[in-house]
């Protein structure tokens, strides 16, 4: 078994192990901590001129990465939460992700920025946020949330062998889930990961993406002690977004609740909602669709006030068993 | 290399540096095709600024006239593999590097034969064949980009150098500092270009900076620095020969400041009637270190040219590119589904 972060750490050695034209840089690469386990001791296995640790520079470093993207390789930029990457955010949103578009087709940016959600323990405002729906805004960039190990290395891989910009963002909360990992498929490529159903159920849909995907897993098991059968579909890729799975599940239940471990206003899943209300015939609701966020409020410190900003599985439980009328 | 990192000196004075430069032992040919790749340059910004004043261009032009010398220099010393990146006043970046008449124009009118397909205007430019690889008006915004292409080329150990154009309001950004001292502490080969023509849009320098020197600031960074003439074009290539033998050689980053002075507004054609800010007096003033007229007079004086050589290249390239410009008006515009198309790679790998 492997769990996530060492998955993502065999999705670091397998890219600079096969493909010389792939580096890693970012602050924290050669401290023990910063980036869990997700990438221990890989300067010393591929050296630092490989694996570089960086001055306190976010947004140079994103676009030297940028650059080396321009020049031949394949970087793969860690920061090691989403809140500091927001000073680099110029360097993907204006650049990376319209430099195809604004010369003409004629470049391949293949940079992947890699964001890492690592909130609660007190940590609070600037230590937690996700934010993804922000970045799957933007057309040009594909935005990667992987949530189980084999997505985590896998999809890292197909990311940094794409010839687009990709932002990737995993979430520590999920380094512990184990698995048994496949082989890498090195011929997988990110414009064919569709969204997966993880289990299939019938009496409502429950769609999620990283850690959200994960509470959905555990609440579907929950649910089926009640009797009630729940489909569970992982995004994986939210940008740009495939909505005909979630669509095709939610025409076969009838019920959707969209999970989402962010905020709820623009947020991804008001987005899931409104796709489905859009390719749905509205008489096959059988109930209004729902979704279940974080509050629209900045994450807390005080321990007692987080309790109550992070949902578990049992308040997507709940949710579900409110849709059907059972609680 | 001066002392004083601070201060322009004479340099700033536009009552200074009228006569003819220096040739310092520039071969005639050489000195030839310097002028007429200046004379090229001013031809093509005047007649984008003429169909500008007409409307008939509407994409925002920042126009080069003026300040055409340091992209010349540079190009000189540019050879293939190296990866050169400019910013929003890059049509001369763009044509000194050897980038058809014909791609600039059919760009600014937003044509599928453009160098960016039509996809990106006069502020977006790129021109891979002349190792130009792109434009972009977010101020800074290559600056890092051209830092990591010479992360790469250190990587790949082939020589080669990139080289970032930027103005002085650029120098105001932080990422301007996070690159420098990037590229310090990584020793990369990366040649900054500072074009230092005194404004940010409408705001002069001792508005917003407590000296009117960027050299001071590679100076902090650990970058090796030079200021130049930047309306002398020998002293100029002279400068970036220097400047890019030492990031070849592994010497590590170069920062050169050409002081200059446009001479049309920030944007658009208009002289000096860029939301309201008049600098008519020390624009004629500025017009005495004409780049143009200063290389030719010298040449004129060392029996290089006669008298009557500016007049015959101007002639020359104004029908080249009248040329150019009928034929990218006769050009398609991009398909509708270049809209989309353009977004994400169609490219195997991903």
């Amino acid at each position: 078994m492997t769990d996530y972060g060492q998955a993502l750490r065999e999705g670091f050695a397998y890219l600079l192990k096969n493909h010389p034209e792939c580096f890693t840089i970012g602050q924290g690469l050669w401290s023990p901590w910063y980036v869990g386990h997700s990438m221990t001791d890989l300067d010393k296995e591929f050296g630092r001129e490989r694996v570089i640790d960086t001055p306190v520079s976010e947004l140079a470093t994103t676009g030297a990465a940028v650059g080396a993207a321009l020049s031949g390789k394949r970087p793969i930029v860690i920061h090691p939460r989403v809140d500091f990457f927001l000073l680099a955010v110029d360097q993907l949103v204006n650049q990376a992700a319209k430099w195809r578009h604004m010369f003409g087709g004629q470049v391949d940016v293949p940079v992947v920025v890699r964001a890492i959600i690592n909130r609660g323990g007190e940590q609070g405002a600037q230590h937690s946020q996700a934010l993804h729906s922000w970045f799957a805004h933007v057309p040009g960039l594909r935005v990667v949330m992987p949530s189980t190990p084999a997505d985590a290395r896998d999809l890292l891989i197909a990311a940094s062998l794409g010839c687009d910009p990709v932002l990737f963002i995993d979430d520590r909360w999920l380094y512990e889930q184990k698995a048994e990992l496949p082989p890498v498929n090195p011929a997988l490529r990110l414009a064919e990961v569709k969204p997966r159903i993880d289990i299939e159920g019938t009496d409502l849909t429950l769609v999620g993406c990283s850690y959200s995907a994960h509470l959905c897993r555990l609440a579907a098991a929950e649910l089926k002690t009640h009797g009630i059968s729940a489909e569970v579909v992982d995004l994986r890729v939210i940008n740009p977004l495939d909505r005909t799975v979630v669509a095709g599940s939610v025409r076969k239940t009838g019920r959707l609740l969209a999970v989402d471990g962010d905020w709820s206003t623009c947020g991804m899943a008001g987005e899931i909602i409104a796709s489905v209300c859009e390719c749905v015939p509205p008489g096959s609701l059988k109930a209004s669709p729902r979704r279940l966020t974080l509050p629209d409020a900045p994450a807390p410190t005080s321990k007692p006030l987080e309790k109550a900003y992070y949902f578990h599985a049992e308040e997507v439980v709940a949710a579900a068993q409110e849709i059907l009328g059972r609680k | 290399m001066q002392s004083d990192a601070f201060h322009l000196g004479p340099l700033a004075d536009p009552g200074e540096c009228h006569g003819p430069i220096d040739l310092a032992g520039t071969p005639a040919s050489t000195a030839r095709a310097w002028l007429r790749k200046l004379i090229e340059i001013r031809c093509a910004e005047e007649k984008i600024g003429d169909e500008f004043g007409r409307a008939v261009i509407k994409c925002p032009c920042h126009l080069v006239i003026g300040q055409e010398a340091p992209a010349v220099g540079v190009a000189a010393h540019i050879r293939d593999g190296d990866r050169v990146f400019g910013a929003h006043r890059s049509h001369a970046h763009f044509l000194a590097l050897g980038g058809s008449l014909h791609h600039l124009l059919a760009e600014v009118l937003g044509k599928d034969t453009g160098c960016s397909r039509g996809m990106g205007g006069s502020m977006h430019l790129l021109d891979r064949a002349h190792n130009f690889h792109g434009s972009v008006p977010i101020v800074g915004a290559t600056v890092p980009i051209a830092t990591g292409a010479a992360l790469a080329a250190k990587m790949d150990g082939n020589g080669a150098v990139a080289v970032s154009y930027l103005g002085d309001g650029a120098t105001e950004e932080g990422v301007f500092h996070e690159s420098l001292n990037f590229a310090s502490v990584f020793k990369l080969p990366v040649l900054y270009v500072v074009e230092n023509n005194l404004f940010s849009s409408h705001l002069h320098i001792s508005l917003r900076q407590p000296f009117d020197s960027e050299c001071r600031h590679a100076e902090a960074h650990g970058v090796a620095w030079q200021r130049v003439d930047g309306n002398d074009t020998v002293a100029m290539a002279a400068a970036a020969g220097r400047a890019i033998a030492a990031a070849r050689a592994g010497q590590g980053p170069q920062l050169i400041e050409a002081v200059t002075y446009r001479w049309r507004g920030h944007v658009g054609h208009r002289e000096d009637n860029d939301v309201g800010v008049q600098r008519k007096e020390g624009l004629a003033e500025w017009k005495k270190r004409d780049p143009v007229a200063r290389l030719a007079a010298a040449m004129v004086a060392a029996g290089q040219m006669a008298e009557t050589g500016v007049a015959a290249i101007t002639v020359e390239y104004r029908a080249a590119v009248e040329a150019a410009w009928v034929q990218a008006c006769a050009d398609p515009y991009p398909s509708a589904a270049a809209l989309i198309e353009r977004v994400y790679s169609t490219g195997r790998a991903s």
